[in-house]
Order: C-alpha cells, then sequence, then structure tokens
C-alpha cells in the first residue's frame, strides 16, 4: 500500500499508536536535576568557590585547628604579655625573688646607683641624700631625659627623707630604662637636687617558673645562669599572655557557632511558620502574618541588648545561649516573610497548576515544586543571616553585653584589642581580620548561590 | 490614598503598643534592682523609693499606669537623674542622633548612587576594581574597627598638618559631625553601592533602553531619565530599614567619637538598669522606626508610578 | 554592553560627565545641609585647651552629673561639679588642712558644734548665705521622702536617724539657726573628725525659697541651681556641654585666677580623651596602661594621684557557703599575690598592692596610721595553702571544694582581674570558679542577696576618717553584704565610734586591721590609682581622696 500523494489520503492506520520507544523526547544533554545544574554554575563561579574552600578552612581551623595546636587558652604566662609574633623567646633563669632590706651587693658608688643587678624581678635603686630634702620622687622613663622636660614616669614617693632606696618591679621588661631621683620639700614641692641612671634589666623567670612552664634547656637540668626558650606563640599573646592562636581559635568556636546555628534556627523557625502562613492561607495567615509584622518592627539592636540582660548570664556560664535565644526571637520573621511570599507565589504558578490537573498529588507538589523553588530562597537567606549574626555577637562584645569572660569570642577579642591598638596592633588585627575574611567569605557565598539557585534574583555580571 | 495612609497608621499605632508591651515585659523580667546604690539604705527608704517609681504596686496595675501615661506622651522620670523627665532626656538627645542619622543615610545614599554608578560604567576596569575593593572592604570590617581607625586617623592628620583641621571628638560644629558621619554611613553606603551596581547593569541590558538608544536619544538623557532614574528605585526600597540600622547603630560612633547622642545614652542607662530611660528610649525609638517606614513605603508610591497606593 | 566599542566609549564618557555634576551637586547640598543642621542646633565654637587670653581651660568629664541635688547626689562627678559651684561651712585647704569656707570659725565638742558664718557669704542671685539654709539643707538630707543615700552619715546628729525612719518631725533635728549667722548643732555621740565631715557635699546649704520655687528640679539645670561656690554654671547642655564662669559674688573671688571652666566633653572613653589631649583640646587627661608608653615618647608632663579607695575580694560568709569556712578562706589570701596583681596586671603606677581595708593615706595618732600600725604582709605560699585547703576539705567534709562562684561588675579592670583571680586559684589550688559578670548594680543586688561566693568589690571613703572603712565588717552594718559576723569587731568598732581619745581609737583601728588579716573576711588587692597627664601651662590642679576631686579652684594658667 503506498499511496500516490501522502498528503492527501490518509489510511486509518495514521491513527494508530506509534511504539513506545519514539514517544520519548530526544535529549540533546544529558539530564540535569535542578540540584546539579545549580551545583554547576556555582563551580563556574571562581568567588563563590574561592569562598566556599574559604568557609570550609574556617570550618576546619575551628574544629580541627584545637586538636593539632594542643595549647590551653586560658593558660596564663604573665612574663610574656601582649607579645607580638616572633619576639624574642630567650630568657635567663634566676633565683626566686626574696624582699629586699636594703642591702647591697654591687660595689658602691656615688649619686643613684643599683643595689643588685638589674632584672625583670626588679631594680633595687640606692641613692645619696639630699640636703632639705623631706622626701624622693623616682621617675621612670622610656626616652632618655632630656633638660627641662619630663622626667618620664612619677613610679612612687617615698615618705620620709631618710629613705634613700626604692625597689621597683612595676612592669618590667628587657629595655633601657632611665632612673631620675627628685629630692621634695616639706611641702611636696620638688627641690633642684636630682640624680639620675640607665638601666638595663636582664630578662629573668625562676627556676619554678619555667618548670611549671615546662621550659627545658639544652644542657640537662634547669639551673640558675641557665638560658632557655619559651614556647612558641606562632601568632603572639594577648594582655594576660594567653596564647592567641589557641584563643582564636576557641574564639572561633563561639563566633562562628552563634553565626551558624543561630541563623540556622531562625530560618528553620521561619520557614516552619512561614509555610504555615502560606499553606494555610485565609484568616490564619493573615493573623500569623501580622504578629511577624510586630516583631519585624522592635528595634533589633535595642531588644537584643533588653533580652541579653533579661535573660541574664548565671556564674559560670559562657552566656552563649542567651545570645542565640535573643537572635532567634527577632530575626525569624523576615525568613517567614519572604518563605510565606514564595509558597504563594509558587501555588499560583502556571506550572503547578499544570502539574496539578495533570492528577500530581500534593506530596508530589510539594516534594517537585514548592521545596525546590523554596529551597534556593531559603539557603540564600541563611548565607546572608550568617555575616549579619557574627557582626551583632562582635558588636555586642564590643559594648560589653556579648558572651561571658573568659570564654573567648572574636567580638570579645577585637574589644580588648582596640585599647592597645596603638602599642600591641596583633591583639586587634587579628580577631578583627577573621571577622572580616569569615563575613566576606559568607556574603560571596551568598552572592554566587543566588545566582546559581534562582534565576529570577539573579544579578548580572 | 488617604484611606491607605490611615490604615497604614492605625496598624502602626498598634504596633507601637505591641512595642510598649514588649519593652515592658523585658524590662520586668531583667534580673536586679535599679534602686541599688554603693551605700545601703533603710527598708523605709527603700520604700519610699519604690513608691517614687510605682514599684509597690502589682504587675498589672503597673502595666496599665504604663499605657496611660504612654498615652499621655509620659515616659516618666529617670531613675539615676532623680530630677529629669525621660521625655526631657529624649529631647535633647535624640536631635543629635538624628543629625548624625540623616548626615550617614544623606552619605550613604548619594555615595552609593554615584559609586555604583560610576563601577557599572566603568565596569572591570581600574575605577570599578578600586571602588569595590573598598566596597568589600565596607561590608567586611566591624563598625568599631571603622570608628576607632578613623579617630586616629584624624589624630595623625591634624599631627600632620600641625594644626587642628578637623576636630577628633565632641559634637556642635559642622566640623564635628564630617567623620563621624561619614563613619556611621560607611557600612551603608558598600551596601548601597552593591545594589545600585548590580541594578545598573540590569537595566543596561533592558529592552526599554535598547529602545531609547535606537530612537537616537543622546547619551546624557538616557544615562539620567532613563538608566540612573531607574536603577535608584531599588536602593530606594532598602532606605527604610537602612535608616533604622543608622539610628539604632550609631552607638559606636556616638561612644568614640565622644558624641552625646540617645544611642550612648542607652547603652549607659542599660548599665545603671535606669528602668524608665530603658523602656521610654526603646519605645520612642520604635515609634520612631514605624513611623519612618511608613513614610519610606508613601514615597515610594509616588517615586514609582507602577506602585499604586490602594 | 551592546553597542560598538567607539558608541560604548562616548556614552560612558557623557555619563562620566554627568556623574561628575551629580557629585558636585551633591557635595554642595550636603554642605549646605550641615551647616544647616548645626545652625538648627546652635552651633558651639571649639576651644582650645588652654586660652590664656580669655582665661579659659577647657576639661573633659567622664560623665554628666546626674543632677545636682546636694542633698541626694551620690556619684563622684557631682561631687565634683558641687565642689566648684557650692561652698560648705568649711573647705578643703593645701596638704589635708582645713580652711574657713562659709563659716568664719568654729567650735567643736563632744556634744555639739558651733560654726559663726560669714556676713559677706553670697548667692550668686545677690543674697547672703544664712544659717537657715543649712538648717533647710541637713533636715532635707535626713528627710525619709528624699530618700538620700547618705542621710547615715548624718545619724550622729540628734533625732537625726529617727527622722530619717519617719518616726519624728522634721523640726526635731538637732541643727538650728540662732540668728541668720550663728548655726548650732547638736550631737549625740563625739565625732572626733566632724570638721572634716563638713567639707562632704551633703552638708552644703540649699535656700529654701529658691528650692521650693523650682518645683522639685533642684539642680536639674543650670538655672535650677543657686551658686555659692568659687563658679556658677553658666550653660549646661545635657549630655553635651557644661561650662562654669567665675562666680563674681563668690567672697573669696580673689582666689580664682581664671575666668573659665569649660566642659564640653563628656566621655570615659581613655582612648578619646587622649586624642583629645593630643590634639590640644583639652588640659587634663586620664592615662591608662595602654597609652602610657606614648605619653612618654612625646615627653608630656606625667602625674599619679592615688584614689584613697580600697580594692578588694569579699568572701560570703552565709551558712552553707563553702567560704565560710576560714581554712579555705585563708588558702586563697596565700595564693592572692597583691605584688602580682599590680606589678603584672594592672602595671599602673599609682595602683598599690593591697595589704590592708585601711589604705595608706589615712592618718594615725600622729602619723601615718600604716606606718604606726603596719599591715602584716602575706606573703604568697602554695604549699600552706594547699595544707590549708586540705584541713578546709576535711572540715567541710568533702572531698573536692565544689565550684566557686566569682561576682565581678563591668568596670574598667572587671574581666582582666577576674580572669587572673580564676586562672590562679585554679592553677595554684584546683578550684574551679565559675566567673559570674553582672552590670555595676545588678552586681551590688546579687551581693546584697548573698549569691555569690567570692565578689570582687570595693569601698570610697566618705569622709578622711579611718572610721569610714572600719566599720564596714560590722554586723550592723548593711554595707557589710559577705555578713561577716564576729562579736570582738563589733564591739573595737563600737570603741573607736564612741571616743575621741585618738590613742584609743588608733588602737582599736589597728586590732580590726589585725582581725582582717588573719581572719580574713575578705582579701585587699590593690589601692586604685590614677594617671593622668596635664597640659604644662596649666597650674595648680589639685587631687583630693576626700571631697571634690579633681579640684580646679585655684588653677592659673602660666604662659610658657
Amino acid at each position: 500500500m503506498t499511496p500516490s500523494n501522502p498528503n492527501l489520503e490518509t489510511t486509518i492506520d495514521d491513527f494508530a499508536p506509534l511504539a513506545a520507544e519514539q514517544r520519548r523526547q530526544q535529549l540533546s544533554r544529558p539530564s540535569l536535576s535542578y540540584w546539579q545544574d545549580a551545583w554547576i554554575r556555582l563551580r563556574a563561579n571562581r568567588r563563590a568557590i574561592l569562598s566556599l574552600y574559604i568557609v570550609i578552612a574556617l570550618l576546619l581551623f575551628t574544629l580541627l585547628g584545637p586538636l593539632l595546636w594542643r595549647v590551653d587558652p586560658s593558660a596564663q604566662d604573665l612574663d610574656q604579655v601582649s607579645r607580638p609574633p616572633g619576639a624574642e623567646r630567650m630568657i635567663t633563669l634566676a633565683a626566686p625573688y626574696r624582699s629586699w632590706n636594703g642591702e647591697a651587693v654591687l660595689p658602691t658608688a656615688t649619686g643613684l646607683r643599683l643595689a643588685y643587678p638589674a632584672s625583670t624581678q626588679s631594680v633595687r635603686l640606692i641613692w645619696d641624700p639630699a640636703p632639705g630634702a623631706a622626701a624622693y620622687r623616682v621617675y621612670r622613663n622610656i626616652v632618655p631625659t632630656l633638660p627641662g622636660e619630663s622626667l618620664g614616669l612619677p613610679i612612687a614617693q617615698t615618705l620620709t627623707g631618710t629613705e634613700t632606696r626604692y625597689e621597683d618591679r612595676l612592669d618590667l621588661r628587657a629595655e633601657t630604662y632611665f632612673y631620675t631621683v627628685v629630692a621634695l620639700d616639706e611641702t611636696g614641692a620638688e627641690l633642684t637636687a636630682r640624680q639620675a641612671l640607665s638601666v638595663d634589666p636582664v630578662a629573668v623567670i625562676t627556676v619554678a617558673e619555667a618548670r611549671s612552664r615546662g621550659l627545658q634547656s639544652a644542657s640537662g637540668p634547669l639551673k640558675i645562669g641557665d638560658k632557655v626558650r619559651f614556647k612558641l606563640h606562632p601568632l603572639g599573646t594577648d594582655y594576660l599572655g594567653r596564647d592567641m592562636l589557641a584563643r582564636l581559635m576557641h574564639g572561633a568556636r563561639v563566633s562562628l557557632f552563634i553565626g551558624i546555628v543561630a541563623p540556622l534556627l531562625f530560618v528553620g523557625f521561619g520557614v516552619a511558620y512561614g509555610s504555615m502562613a502560606g499553606f494555610l492561607g485565609g484568616r490564619v495567615d493573615q493573623i500569623m502574618m501580622r504578629f511577624a509584622d510586630f516583631v519585624i518592627a522592635l528595634p533589633f539592636l535595642l531588644f537584643m541588648i533588653l533580652f541579653k540582660i533579661a535573660f541574664g548570664i548565671g556564674p559560670g556560664q559562657s552566656g552563649i545561649l542567651p545570645m542565640i535565644v535573643a537572635l532567634v526571637m527577632l530575626s525569624w520573621p523576615g525568613t517567614a516573610r519572604l518563605v510565606r511570599g514564595q509558597i504563594l507565589q509558587v501555588r499560583e504558578e502556571g506550572y503547578v497548576n499544570a502539574a496539578r490537573l495533570l492528577g500530581a498529588r500534593t506530596n508530589y507538589l510539594v516534594m517537585r515544586h514548592m521545596i525546590p523553588n523554596t529551597m534556593g530562597v531559603i539557603l540564600v537567606t541563611l548565607t546572608f543571616a550568617v555575616p549579619s549574626a557574627i557582626f551583632t555577637e562582635a558588636f555586642l562584645s564590643f559594648i560589653g553585653m556579648g558572651v561571658a569572660p573568659p570564654t573567648p569570642s572574636w567580638g570579645g577579642m577585637s574589644n580588648e584589642g582596640i585599647k592597645s591598638m596603638l602599642i600591641h596592633p596583633h591583639e586587634l588585627l587579628f580577631p578583627a581580620v577573621l571577622i572580616s575574611i569569615t563575613v566576606l567569605a559568607f556574603n560571596l557565598l551568598g552572592d554566587g548561590l543566588r545566582d546559581a539557585l534562582d534565576a529570577k534574583m539573579r544579578s548580572r555580571e | 490614598m488617604w484611606r491607605y495612609t490611615l490604615k497604614r497608621l492605625i496598624q502602626g499605632i498598634i504596633t507601637v503598643w505591641f512595642i510598649a508591651t514588649a519593652t515592658f515585659l523585658a524590662m520586668h523580667a531583667v534580673p536586679g534592682d535599679p534602686m541599688s546604690g554603693d551605700r545601703a539604705v533603710s527598708a523605709e527608704i527603700r520604700k519610699n523609693l519604690e513608691a517614687k517609681y510605682g514599684l509597690d504596686k502589682p504587675l498589672s496595675q503597673q502595666y496599665v499606669i504604663y499605657l496611660g501615661n504612654l498615652a499621655r506622651g509620659d515616659f516618666g522620670i529617670s531613675f539615676t537623674q532623680q530630677n529629669r523627665e525621660v521625655n526631657d532626656i529624649i529631647r535633647e538627645h535624640f536631635p543629635v542622633s538624628a543629625t548624625l542619622g540623616i548626615l550617614a543615610i544623606v552619605f550613604a545614599s548619594l555615595g552609593g548612587i554615584l559609586w555604583g554608578a560610576l563601577t557599572a560604567l566603568y565596569r572591570n576596569k581600574l575605577p570599578d576594581i578600586v571602588i569595590m575593593f573598598f566596597v568589600i572592604l565596607g561590608i567586611s570590617v566591624p563598625s568599631f574597627v571603622f570608628a576607632a581607625v578613623g579617630q586616629l586617623a584624624l589624630v595623625k592628620l591634624n599631627d600632620l598638618l600641625g594644626f587642628s583641621l578637623l576636630p577628633v571628638a565632641g559634637w556642635g560644629t559642622v566640623s564635628h559631625m564630617l567623620v563621624p558621619s561619614l563613619v556611621l554611613g560607611l557600612g551603608t553606603m558598600a551596601y548601597l553601592t552593591r545594589l545600585m551596581r548590580s541594578s545598573m547593569l540590569e537595566i543596561i541590558n533592558s529592552d526599554y533602553l535598547r529602545t531609547a538608544r535606537a530612537k537616537g536619544l543622546p547619551a546624557t538623557r538616557i544615562f539620567t531619565r532613563h538608566q540612573l532614574r531607574n536603577a535608584i528605585l531599588p536602593v530606594v526600597t532598602v532606605l527604610g530599614p537602612s535608616i533604622a540600622g543608622i539610628t539604632t547603630g550609631s552607638f559606636v560612633v556616638e561612644s568614640v567619637f565622644a558624641i552625646p547622642g540617645l544611642g550612648r545614652y542607652f547603652v549607659q542607662a542599660v548599665q545603671q538598669l535606669d528602668y524608665t530611660v530603658i523602656m521610654g528610649t526603646t519605645v520612642f525609638f520604635g515609634s520612631f522606626l514605624v513611623l519612618m517606614v511608613i513614610i519610606v513605603d508613601l514615597l515610594y508610591g509616588f517615586i514609582d508610578p507602577r506602585v499604586r497606593l490602594a | 554592553m551592546n553597542g560598538p566599542p567607539g558608541v560604548q566609549d562616548g556614552f560612558a564618557r557623557s555619563a562620566g560627565r554627568q556623574l561628575l555634576l551629580i557629585a558636585v551637586v551633591s557635595v554642595v547640598g550636603i554642605a549646605l545641609l550641615m551647616f544647616g543642621l548645626s545652625w538648627l542646633s546652635g552651633g558651639a565654637r571649639i576651644s582650645k585647651g588652654i586660652d590664656a587670653a580669655t582665661g579659659t581651660v577647657t576639661l573633659a568629664l567622664a560623665d554628666e552629673p546626674p543632677q545636682l541635688d546636694s542633698t541626694r547626689s551620690t556619684d563622684t562627678i557631682s561631687g565634683m561639679v558641687l565642689g566648684h559651684v557650692t561652698e560648705g561651712l568649711i573647705r578643703n585647704g593645701d596638704g589635708g588642712k582645713l580652711l574657713p569656707g562659709v563659716a568664719e570659725r568654729w567650735e567643736i565638742t563632744e556634744t555639739g558644734a558651733t560654726f559663726w558664718l560669714r556676713p559677706d557669704a553670697r548667692w550668686s542671685d545677690g543674697k547672703p548665705v544664712t544659717a537657715h539654709d543649712f538648717v533647710f539643707a541637713w533636715r532635707k538630707t535626713v528627710d525619709p521622702k528624699t530618700a538620700s543615700e547618705y542621710a547615715t552619715i548624718f545619724f550622729a546628729i540628734r533625732n537625726a536617724e529617727a527622722i530619717n525612719k519617719g518616726q519624728m518631725p522634721l523640726t526635731s533635728l538637732g541643727v538650728q539657726a540662732l540668728g541668720d549667722h550663728v548655726l548650732r548643732v547638736e550631737l549625740i555621740r563625739p565625732i572626733p573628725y566632724f570638721d572634716k565631715l563638713m567639707v562632704f557635699k551633703s552638708f552644703n546649704p540649699i535656700r529654701e525659697d529658691f528650692f521650693n520655687a523650682t518645683n522639685g528640679r533642684y539642680g536639674a539645670d543650670a538655672d535650677t541651681l543657686l551658686y555659692n561656690g568659687p563658679f556658677k554654671i553658666t550653660r549646661w547642655v545635657h549630655g553635651a556641654h557644661l561650662r562654669m564662669e567665675k562666680n563674681e559674688t563668690y567672697w573669696d573671688k580673689a582666689r580664682v585666677k581664671v575666668n573659665v571652666l569649660d566642659f564640653p566633653y563628656f566621655s570615659s572613653d581613655p582612648n578619646a580623651l587622649i586624642n583629645l589631649y593630643k590634639d590640644g583640646k583639652i588640659a587634663v587627661a586620664g592615662l591608662n596602661q595602654e597609652n602610657l608608653n606614648e605619653a612618654l615618647v612625646k615627653r608630656w608632663q606625667i602625674n599619679r594621684f592615688q584614689r584613697g579607695s580600697v580594692a578588694y575580694m569579699e568572701f560570703n560568709h552565709r551558712k552553707g557557703r563553702p567560704t565560710a569556712n576560714l581554712h579555705l578562706r585563708k588558702a586563697i589570701q596565700l595564693v592572692v599575690d597583691p605584688d602580682e596583681v599590680v606589678y603584672r596586671v594592672i602595671k599602673l603606677p599609682g595602683n598599690l598592692p593591697g595589704r590592708s581595708l585601711f589604705p595608706v593615706w589615712l592618718d594615725g595618732v600622729e602619723g601615718k596610721f600604716r606606718e604606726e600600725y603596719p599591715a602584716k604582709k602575706i606573703v604568697p605560699d602554695p604549699i600552706e595553702a594547699r595544707r590549708q585547703l586540705a584541713l578546709a576539705k576535711k572540715e567541710l567534709g568533702l572531698n573536692k571544694i565544689p565550684p566557686l562562684t566569682m561576682l565581678s561588675d563591668d568596670g574598667a579592670l572587671g574581666d582582666k582581674l577576674t580572669e587572673y583571680f580564676q586562672e590562679t586559684l585554679r592553677r595554684e589550688l584546683g578550684l574551679e570558679i565559675r566567673i559570674d559578670k553582672q552590670i555595676f548594680k545588678q552586681r551590688l543586688a546579687k551581693m546584697t542577696a548573698g549569691d555569690f561566693d567570692v565578689v570582687l568589690a570595693g569601698w570610697n571613703p566618705d569622709y578622711p576618717d579611718p572610721l569610714t572603712f572600719a566599720d564596714l565588717f560590722a554586723s550592723w552594718n548593711s554595707n557589710n553584704r559577705g555578713r561577716y559576723n564576729n562579736p570582738k569587731l563589733d564591739q573595737l568598732v563600737a570603741v573607736a565610734q564612741n571616743s575621741t581619745d585618738v590613742q584609743t581609737r588608733m588602737d582599736a583601728f589597728g586590732e580590726i586591721q589585725r582581725i582582717l588579716i588573719e581572719d580574713p573576711p575578705m582579701v585587699p588587692t590593690y589601692e586604685p590609682g590614677v594617671v593622668f597627664v596635664v597640659d604644662p601651662r596649666l597650674k595648680g590642679v589639685v587631687r583630693r581622696v576626700a571631697g571634690s576631686d579633681p579640684d580646679y579652684t585655684n588653677v592659673s594658667i602660666v604662659e610658657k
């Protein structure tokens, strides 16, 4: 049977169903699920991938760091306070400190002189009595004293004119000090008589202190006069001589924990709340969303502070939990609104209606359309919520309302560091840089995710 | 239009009531005692003090009195400044914060629009790269670091010049305002720059712009009338929340630069557990923000003809 | 972007020009806006730290005075301002001496005191300061309606305590005006330091008609306060600016050598203050440990001052608290090293290692109290401390001391010290310390409720006599928040309170000091001090332990 003109003649056979395999669409490219597609697009975004690596590195730093760098973050070492990275670590061992009764072991001389060799344990000064002195004032300077200029730090004042010695123990370091002793008259006015001396104390610690810190010398057991090397602090130490690296790692646990857990919780709650409102619709939706509007209207930082003090931090607690609770209580409505909007929108989309007409079950609709179409928005919200939570923690710690001491956090460490910004920049620099890197990485990752997951929210690059 | 405004205002009042209630409940859950002083006082004196502030009444009655006073705009008397009303304190300190906030918003929005437009115009060229570097800094560096570094930079500048060009702290003249408001607006400026840039780039590829160019309109007209104007819209939408962020986020800048604003006062009041000041300030700030959001929404209706206020 | 490159560049150039135009317009707009705003806020002038031409000294205040009503003022800042703008019967002179103030001369006995007021003392509105003004102010302070924290300081005056409890009328207070210029005070017990007490701000005069006319706002603003001191407040913008000018009606105005004391900055941020000093905007600034080095390198004139207060670790003695055990307290005392606290943790000169509840500046019989009655120095001894700890465990019947709560507040040194003590007690004694950091008022509330084991506290003296410290741990004192109860100490306090014999009193204080060290209800840690820089052209700044501090009433400007 061969029709002469196929365009004109049709037979009943033409209306017979075709073989099943021919109905299958021919796909020119491999089939990709939504997530595979998103992943490919994310991978193409160099910045986002770099941020992803940074986030992974930060998590490793937080989780594995303390296992590799086994230094106690709360161990204090008052001999190594506020050391920058790479500071001198050699130190001489000395006898334990004994109080001083005015005797001298160094050969006598005149003027202001040392009674004992000067060390960072103490500088013992003796001077000649000045005629007419009712008392003496001792000054210490770190720059050579110039005539007519300030004599430096008034470190002490004797109570009588017969007391002609002073023991300086205040924060001594291995640097040159310029001492001046000035005689005072009865009214406390300075007389012209003054004696001066420059002193270079030797950095020392006692054998017991060295032993308690586990220091070892190259030549067998520790003995007085030996030189030993302090333990390494790669990023220096803080204001109580605690290891910065260990504190940064433990601080990361707090900052990242708050930064990740709080957003997870409030986004989770927001999703549940928003989708419930979206699904139920009608009056319930109205009431639920009105309540969300109320919560959104609360001034965020003011209420963070209010809640923080209302919950209170008990003895020994870190205050992480109250902060997370406060963050969750105040931050969920944003996500709830977003998700509800998304659900309402998707519900009315043509393809959802089509699927429903084709007999798709609710489960299928939720799994195939609702979730993928809202997941993107949720994931993006979550990524952007992390930096803002980290900033909030840092800010609260900065005004002294953050986590309680001695728990380290990056914000709290920056707050302490800012006080000594000029003399010990490393104490501010490291925590602040970590905050910045984290915030930046999550922001860029959020951008990348948004571009990859949500065609409608895509920014053009 | 009027009906819409009225509806928004009524909603606003209910919101303020909610804020007031939440503040009241939070404040009364705070452990501690606003009347404890360094020197212990006798039980009789305590009773007198409690009566003065109405703390001797049951909580429900205190709440009713509190709402009644709020309705009359009376926030009560401060606990630490025993002869000053909270109203006076707000009246004296809020204008300072508002001035700082307005300037910061102006800096942030103008800067954001200008830099954003510039980066979009010179995409992937030197200006874009340089500006985006600063934007990244602005987004990722905490505000307290900016404030401290900003003040330090001022000291160094004055030191270098040999005379005091700009004051390093304090309040009262134009020169006092410049650096703090810049520092305050910096984060928002960075955020707006990014927003402006992406919204500009979106418009560059839009159909109406192509049409405008095809019609042969002059470049300047296309740029200002079509591109810039339309790109600003998304920036305006985020201005409302930004105002909130800036006015309440001024604690740090105010304390670093010794500015007598309400934000710093609030933190001090919290540290001294000054109940009435804390409650008054929170309710005041909350109402202020509610009002701002309403105003921005109404404004948006004027700027964007697509939005109809029904 | 689409389009050929040439077109593209042209567009960008023209758009760039547009942007530049917009930028210029906005800068001009912002400038106008700023000037407008500053004009609205009443624009102030920025003055220099020292202005010799106008006799102006510009300074910073840590905070604004909460109020200047002397019957209710409790803080040091309002105390300082009141010390400049008002004057009591007696004022402070140099080197701890007393000088006549509104009173020309006085006579103090065991049963009372009489003050003869100078006729030329005037209020700033020209009316004379009379004895009635003192009577009114004193009655106001003990009035239970005023609820003054300092009413207790009046309790040696007849009926003051009963009036404060609401049991007697105000008029029964033992103070009378015999005419306009004689003030008669009746005492129920002798107070050997009564003249020194008169310097305290609560004893300053207030004029009744003016007070009533202010309608409850006395001392809230510059115009609701009447001045009789060397200066008067001419401008008080709350939170922003306080300006004092020389008071022309002051009886001893010849001693005032500057015209204006200007306080345009209220800040306690040490960095902000030091930056202002560096910039030449203020004449005096406090230093902290962090900016000490810079001050030295810049060769600034550095001064130091002992505040006169003491900081200590106080134990809770309530039943059931482990710290009620003597041996545990001794163990802690033996590992707390005040030398290390001051020399290695605080690191600021002016602070002294704490040895006793009685600070070094207090006067004894003839010389200083601490020289006549030296406090036994506790040398840190970890071995003995561990022995005491073992004894404590045995007495308490515990294998391990339960975690101890250490209460502290958000003061400047708060975190540093608590963390230091926590680690020290852990390292040396294996004690687990739970830090409970609270804001100041919550700390006080928790202290009063007894919600702590150890608290980092302190005490500021009210008057320059050892008694201001000695009665702190008396069982009846409501400031004894750890509920320490030692009948022997109570008895010694009673001896010191009721005697006028210097030797007897000092012996009692010496004995109290011994008890406090041997049976430690508290462990002294340090005596706080401050370090500050003063512009070399400013002379005569006086710091005082008791009374208004710092005192600028005698400052003068010296050009180099």
